[in-house]
């Protein structure tokens, strides 16, 4: 079928098989490989994209529901909140072996983008979609919780 | 860069030779790279680039120095988030007196004489040996790239090398202050001949080692730019899946390939010794095609026992006496004089990796019978050499390109090379000159076996009327890890000895001691699991310790102090870790263990603050770390390690088991069914390092081993249950509803 939807700001328009999960047609057709394979039944978050503003799990998603619909992968991303947490992990060396971290990255994001500042439990309730098995969540909170304090203050 | 190509160069060079490899990484035809590899006179020929006609890099080398001043550190080993592309790269950094803002680092090729690790002889990493069999070799060659450098520097000004200074990736001239940079002397210093001993700093003179600095990776790593095999995509490649047998140890018989073939995608289906793979036009496609296959296994010669059934097996074998594999006293006699004798018998599940990124390669025949490959390899002569086994040709015809990987803990290091094999045997199904990435499912992952052994252990122990602990004899029962590999020369003895370090010399003074070792056998593939023997030896020894401790009415840390007689490092770490967690306020209702464990070289002791949630089962508030693994070439990396060997361990103390229902095909299948710690698990870590004179050892494995027990112990204090059956909330469930 032909799917007709807007991809990191353009409009895509490709001929696929209707029950595609949008992850494989994002690596495979489109050469987007940020977003990661890891479990393919939604356990584990490092599909994580951005399906209309909110974080959701690529792997079992089929094309056919992204029709029309505004799609952001990690290569797209470009937001105060983006920045923000970026510049923090960097700051606090979060990756480890890293294949998990563009879905952490994308949830943060959501993460931040709907509450700026969030408590330690909130950040706890939008994270724990993502598992990273390095275990880096020390640091991943403690990015999230600078980013937040940085993204107040220039607001 | 992180040492990968870029994703659009993988499709643009089509023949990836060593020197096509090196003409797309080097992009800038090369510099100044210099082989440091033992002996230095074997220095590897530089090469004249057809295209530019400068002269390049030899590839046999482990520092490349750039016309732009960009250092480059071939790392000889799998980055797998252990932090092997910053860690090593900073000791050639350091000799060079290079600024860290110029260096980079890629995997070094494959090559088993240039890049062998020193203390294995092969290519390949484990045992969190990475950075200690690097320590001297990389600063080596540091340094030799650093005396060139100035070579070529008092060649060019006419001056004595002596009147020349490097600093931060400067060269100096001292009497008049001109300078010039790494890139600017490379092409000269590339003709020159390396010096035959060069002389390495003093531990008081480093600038770089022993600070905090920016890992090499992290951006690529933020933003999704890194590119693992999963990632690589070549022109005309092919994806392939294979449907394994569901239980171990059965064969196939026959196949109905029909409905699969029916796929839309699906180009060709063929069986291989390890199932049947279906290779298809896309991911997606092969999914669907290994889901429609109609296989009839042939299961006559399967291992059906479940994991209930191996448990009842190991627990009768542990109450029979096993080959010695220490013993000190007289560990009979001193239990029948005893005051109190305790007995108890702890059980440990399989345990599976489950590395983030599930198994993956890809390999292309090519039509001269060369192979490339490329995929995250912790063992790169043992993989090559399979790969050029199953296509028939000689290793040296295998360019094996190390991939980055998505974590590993030993997954990516088969001493049988099974995944290699699987992989080889999937692309010579295919023409020649197809690249065929072959990609395992979370579900291939978790029922794929090659887990951490099943394993019991007996123990018993003593207290003598003083209130002293006057024996103790542990057995353990436990499949082989190395048996049948080409590894196995390591048994001793008939002691496999990664199924009992860690139990065999414990850091206490034990005059009545007894360790015994029943191997095991069934079919079920094991392997190492992220420090290996001492996921299990360690969590034993330390809860009997711990429990033998109160009964003798002894305090935890004081007991064990007294109990350590020739062991300063363990001490300094509980001494360190004591002191740590003594300056934190309790959280209320809570409790405190503690627990000491040297693994790999390196000491480790914890103390975990538990408390009982809502829900009656454990939650671990905080954990004190201290940790002496000689000199911290990487301070936070260690620190990192620490932090992420603490939630692995906890991850798979708290939940995880892989188990063979009745039958025995395995239970779980995928994140669902095999729990990980997920971020609301994860306490507060605070780690403080302990520096001592010793030479660098590993960090990659020695902060798992102590969290269990810490846990245990603190939970024991909290709530009196003793925990002997892992994982723990399933066991504490249990336990709770019986109560």
């Amino acid at each position: 079928m032909n799917v007709n939807f807007t991809l990191n700001g353009e409009q895509k328009s490709i001929e696929v098989e209707p029950d595609t999960p949008l992850l494989w047609i994002l690596r495979d057709e489109l050469s987007l490989t940020g977003t990661k394979f890891g479990c393919g039944k939604a356990q584990c978050g490092a599909c994580t994209i951005h399906f209309n503003g909110n974080a959701t799990r690529s792997c079992v998603m089929p094309i056919s529901a992204v029709i029309g619909a505004e799609i952001t992968t990690i290569e797209g991303v470009t937001s105060a909140a983006a920045d923000a947490l970026m510049a923090a992990w960097k700051k606090h060396d979060v990756p480890q072996c890293g294949f998990c971290q563009s879905g952490q990255m994308m949830s943060a994001i959501n993460l931040l983008t709907r509450n700026p500042s969030p408590s330690d439990d909130e950040i706890d309730a939008g994270m724990s979609g993502n598992l990273c098995r390095c275990a880096t969540y020390t640091r991943i909170k403690k990015a999230i919780r600078e980013a937040s304090d940085n993204l107040g203050e220039r607001a | 860069m992180i040492g990968q190509l870029p994703f659009t160069q993988y499709t643009a060079s089509q023949g990836m030779s060593r020197r096509g490899f090196l003409k797309v990484t080097g992009g800038l035809s090369g510099g100044l790279l210099v082989a440091m590899h033992l002996p230095l006179a074997k220095l590897a020929m530089a090469e004249i680039d057809s295209v530019t006609g400068k002269q390049t890099a030899a590839p046999n080398a482990f520092i490349e120095i750039s016309y732009d001043n960009t250092v480059t550190v071939m790392i000889k080993h799998l980055e797998m988030g252990q932090g092997a592309f910053t860690g090593l790269a900073v000791l050639a950094a350091e000799e060079l007196d290079a600024d860290w803002s110029q260096m980079k680092a890629r995997h070094a090729p494959s090559n088993t004489e240039l890049y062998k690790n020193l203390n294995f002889g092969i290519q390949g990493v484990g045992g969190s040996t990475g950075l200690s069999n690097s320590y001297d070799q990389m600063r080596k060659a540091g340094a030799t790239c650093r005396a060139m450098l100035v070579n070529a520097a008092a060649d060019k000004w006419g001056i004595s090398h002596e009147l020349i200074s490097v600093t931060r990736g400067t060269i100096s001239r001292l009497d008049t202050g001109a300078s010039l940079t790494f890139g600017d002397l490379a092409e000269a210093a590339a003709k020159l001949s390396p010096p035959e001993d060069v002389k390495l700093k003093s531990p008081s003179e480093f600038v770089l080692i022993g600070t905090k600095l920016p890992k090499l990776d992290t951006a690529e790593k933020s933003t999704g730019a890194a590119i693992f095999t999963q990632d690589i995509k070549l022109e005309n490649m092919r994806y392939a899946m294979v449907a394994h047998p569901p239980l171990f140890g059965a064969k196939l018989r026959s196949f109905d390939d029909t409905a699969a073939k029916a796929v839309s995608g699906v180009l060709d289906v063929k069986p291989i010794p390890s199932g049947v793979a279906v290779i298809a036009k896309n991911t997606h496609a092969a999914l669907k095609g290994k889901n429609a296959l109609k296989i009839d296994w042939d299961t006559s010669s399967a291992e059906t026992r479940s994991s209930a059934a191996l448990f009842d097996e190991y627990r009768a074998k542990v109450d029979t006496l096993g080959a010695t594999a220490a013993s000190t006293g007289d560990v009979e006699k001193a239990l029948k004089n005893a005051e109190e004798t305790h007995e108890f018998t702890f059980e440990f599940p399989f345990l599976a990796h489950t590395p983030m990124e599930t198994l993956d390669a890809v390999i292309r025949i090519n039509s001269d019978d060369t192979v490339d490959a490329w995929l995250g390899s912790q063992l790169q002569t043992v993989d090559q050499g399979t790969i050029a086994g199953v296509v028939g040709v000689d290793p040296t015809r295998v360019n094996l390109t190390t991939m980055i990987s998505g974590g590993s803990f030993g997954r990516r290091a088969q001493p049988d090379s099974g995944f290699a094999a699987e992989a080889a045997h999937v692309a010579k199904t295919q023409p020649k000159g197809t690249p065929v990435k072959l990609m395992w499912t979370r579900e291939d992952d978790l029922q794929g076996g090659r887990y951490r052994p099943l394993t019991v252990h007996r123990f018993e122990g003593a207290i003598d009327n003083e209130g002293n602990i006057s024996a103790w004899d542990h057995a353990i029962a436990t499949q082989s890890i190395v048996a049948g590999s080409p590894f196995e020369g390591m048994i001793q003895n008939g002691i496999d000895p990664t199924s009992i370090e860690g139990a065999q010399a414990p850091c206490y003074e034990l005059n009545d001691f007894r360790m015994t070792l029943h191997t095991m056998e069934n079919k079920v593939p094991v392997l190492w699991w992220r420090s290996v023997g001492h996921t299990h030896t360690a969590y034993a020894v330390e809860v009997m310790m711990d429990y033998l401790l109160e009964k003798a009415g002894k305090d935890p840390f004081k007991g064990r102090m007294a109990l350590m007689k020739e062991h300063p490092r363990d001490k300094g770490v509980l001494k360190a870790v004591y002191a740590l967690s003594q300056k934190g306020t309790p959280a209320k209702d809570s409790a405190r263990g503690i627990a000491v464990h040297r693994s790999f070289g390196s000491y480790v002791a914890q103390v975990a603050e538990v408390i009982r949630d809502s829900d009656g089962l454990p939650k671990v508030t905080k954990v004190w770390c201290a940790v002496d693994c000689g000199l911290a070439v990487n301070p936070d990396i260690v620190k990192a390690q620490m932090e992420g060997g603490i939630g692995f361990g906890l991850s798979s103390i708290l939940h995880e088991e892989v188990s063979l229902g009745d039958g025995g095909a395995v239970s779980q299948t995928n994140f669902d069914t095999y729990q990980l710690l997920r971020i609301n698990e994860m306490p507060e870590i605070e780690v403080v390092i302990v520096q001592t004179e010793n030479p660098p050892t590993g960090v990659g494995e020695p902060g798992l081993p102590p969290i269990g027990p810490a846990v245990a112990n603190g939970w024991r204090r909290l709530t009196g249950q003793m925990v002997t059956t892992l994982p723990m909330v399933p066991a504490i469930t249990k336990m709770n509803q019986e109560a």
